[in-house]
């Protein structure tokens, strides 16, 4: 029988348990919340200075948290006139100083993959909230994890990352929200929160416990030349050489997150033969589905990566070593199975089920992939026919 | 040891302190020098430099950074005015400044800019009209006027496929954002002397806090225009004008609620 054991949770080489840092002293007090409210309320409470968005479902609701509670805090608030100005407001903000935070869904992140690019050139720190929806173009305002390329490779032009985070529940997105400006800060970067239409629509009861992150005076910050050399915070280096060296100066620090930055959850993984790896929404129904085949016998256990940039590439491998298959399930055509793939190094069979254009996959469906991939697995008779890889058909288990 | 020599010089001028000490790459004749100085010259009057933050353009200004002594942030093409919208929201104590050029203004960045004029942001914006994009070799601008050939206009600009030149800042002036909107120009000393009035008003309005101030300022671009910098001042004292007429467009500070051109 399963035994439901509480997550491992990894940070960095070695997992570790989370939650370090300055809480509230108040008991936490146990409130229903929807997902966009709280992610709103967690950088309100995280000492966000300044807000800036636009309308789009599935977040709207998250602008209009902000719209009421920013100026009850005397802070910055304004619904720009298009994602364009809402990201361009934002770098503005975060330039002179502020803590800021803007939130769109994926039609709204394309807009804003330009100005994503400008301030990892010019390394302005910028925390941006995802509530994916279906794509391509105006899609659906289903939930959907179909923008995994956009996030983690994709948005803006040039050679950066950008470090993007990945909640599965309402209670995990208000503790990423502050971690999230302490990465954008430390590093001088924007980091990418990434959730979707059922995460940001839901309501689930959370822990009113809030974290606020340390404030730091930058010596980059433009905040007037009063007494000291002017400051330009700036993407532009049209010499050759110069513009090398900057590439050098923030590929070490992509280093250097990719070291330290790396978050993840193992479930169940000690005994497993098989693992799902999935994360935000899709880990959640995974997580049911695995229940599910354990009472069959089946040992399955669940990989989530937090952190989607950096990949928990490492871990991942070393797991893989002893499993018999990997399924990886996404709500999109399937995406993160790539770095699944790189990870793995084929080291075992990878099969994939995705669900899209506002779907879900039920946990009966991933269910049956998982009895199909643990036959298929299965070890053979005489160590002469030992599989290599899948047989065809389920390494791509595909769209039903 | 002469008589003469013992005399001290007179000063009758004195390079602005915020206007940085080093060659500019404008090319030669190009009225980007004499706006910066203008600047320099009116943000020192005003005591404003050490609290000033100031936005650069996509553009051949996109290196005002180097020749003012403030402090500025880089918009990426167009979005000059979302930035400082975003800077003079967390600091309202300071002066913001925008410099943008007229592709970057009225053509890519055109919703930005009417936007913070109609929310009112306290921004004074300088807009720097000389027709053509110049950084990139001299092709059409939504400025442009009607007959004026350029690098994607080899035979002029037919409004039949590209339209009319942009009237963008007496679109502006309709909003009632928009505290102070007027049009000047670099052609001479005279008008430069006008200009730097402009300028210095529409940076009086934001520290009133009247709201949105533009200066659009006729400045010239030799090389884009195939001219000297001679017929290139003479043409945008004679030509230009006659699309673009110069004055004070909107003046809500003072209730000048009709447009007047000179």
């Amino acid at each position: 029988m399963a035994v439901e054991a509480p997550p491992r949770r990894g940070r960095g080489s070695a997992p570790v348990v989370r939650g370090a840092g300055s809480r509230s002293a108040a008991a936490p007090r146990r409130v229903l919340m929807k997902g966009n409210e709280a992610i709103a309320e967690a950088a309100i409470q995280a000492g966000c200075d300044a807000y800036f968005g636009y309308p789009i479902t599935p977040q709207a609701e998250l602008l209009e948290w902000m719209a009421r509670r920013m100026p009850e805090e005397g802070r910055a608030f304004v619904q720009a006139e298009s994602e364009l100005g809402a990201i361009n407001m934002a770098l503005g903000a975060a330039a002179a100083g502020a803590r800021v935070l803007v939130s769109s869904s994926s039609p709204g992140i394309s807009l804003m993959g330009e100005a994503m690019s400008y301030m990892a050139g010019s390394e302005v720190p910028v925390v941006l909230v995802n509530v994916m929806r279906g794509g391509p173009g105006l899609g659906s305002i289903g939930p959907s994890q179909s923008d995994y390329f956009q996030a983690t490779k994709g948005h803006g032009h040039g050679d950066y990352r950008v470090p993007v985070l990945a909640p599965d529940t309402i209670g995990e997105a208000m503790e990423i929200i502050p971690t999230a400006f302490e990465i954008a800060e430390h590093y001088r970067t924007p980091v990418m929160v990434l959730a979707d239409g059922i995460l940001g629509q839901a309501m689930e009861p959370v822990d009113t416990t809030f974290r606020t992150p340390e404030r730091r005076v930058e010596d980059w910050h433009v905040t007037g030349a009063d007494g000291r050399p002017p400051r330009v915070v700036k993407s532009l280096h049209l010499k050759a050489d110069e513009l090398e060296e900057h590439n050098r100066h923030l590929q070490a620090k992509y280093a250097a997150i990719g070291e330290a930055e790396v978050r993840w959850t193992e479930e169940q993984i000690e005994d497993a033969e098989l693992a799902v790896v999935a994360y935000g929404t899709a880990a959640r129904i995974a997580r049911t589905a695995i229940a599910h085949v354990r009472q069959d016998g089946l040992r399955v256990g669940l990989f989530r990566p937090i952190s989607l940039w950096p990949y928990p590439a490492t871990r991942l491998r070393e797991i893989a070593a002893g499993l018999r298959g990997i399924l990886v399930v996404e709500l999109s055509a399937g995406q993160m199975v790539e770095d699944v793939r790189l990870a793995v190094e084929g080291r075992v069979p990878i099969s994939f089920h995705g669900r899209t254009g506002g779907n879900v996959p039920t946990p009966g469906e991933i269910a049956h992939q998982l009895a199909r991939l643990y036959a298929l697995t299965a070890p053979p008779p005489s160590p002469r026919a030992a599989p290599m890889s899948a047989p065809g058909g389920v390494a791509e288990g595909g769209l039903p | 040891m002469s008589v003469t020599a013992s005399i001290p010089p007179r000063v009758i001028y004195h390079p602005p302190e915020l206007l940085a000490d080093r060659s500019t790459h404008y090319c030669p004749g190009c009225g980007h020098g004499v706006i910066h100085r203008l600047l320099a010259e009116i943000l020192g009057e005003l005591g404003l430099g050490p609290r000033t933050i100031a936005v650069a353009p996509v553009g051949c200004a996109v290196f005002a950074y180097d020749y003012l002594n403030i402090d500025f942030v880089e918009a990426p093409h167009g979005r000059a005015p979302a930035v400082a919208t975003g800077i003079r929201r967390v600091r309202p104590d300071h002066f913001v400044l925008t410099y943008q050029g007229d592709g970057d203004l009225a053509a890519i960045g055109t919703a930005e800019i009417v936007h913070a004029a109609a929310r009112g942001e306290l921004i004074t914006d300088i807009f720097v009209n000389n027709g053509v994009y110049g950084m990139t070799g001299g092709q059409m601008a939504p400025t442009t006027l009607l007959g004026q050939k350029t690098t994607s206009t080899p035979t002029g600009r037919e409004a039949r496929l590209a339209g009319y030149p942009i009237p963008i800042t007496e679109m502006l002036a309709l909003l009632p954002g928009v505290a102070y909107a007027a049009r000047g120009s670099v052609a001479d000393a005279a008008a430069i002397g006008r200009t730097k009035a402009m300028i210095k008003r529409a940076c009086e309005v934001q520290l009133e806090g009247a709201g949105f101030a533009i200066v659009e300022i006729l400045s010239n671009c030799p090389v884009g225009w195939g001219m000297t910098a001679v017929e290139s001042l003479e043409h945008l004292a004679h030509e230009v004008v006659k699309t673009y007429p110069v004055g004070v467009l909107m003046d809500r500070t003072r209730h000048v609620a009709a447009p007047h051109r000179s």
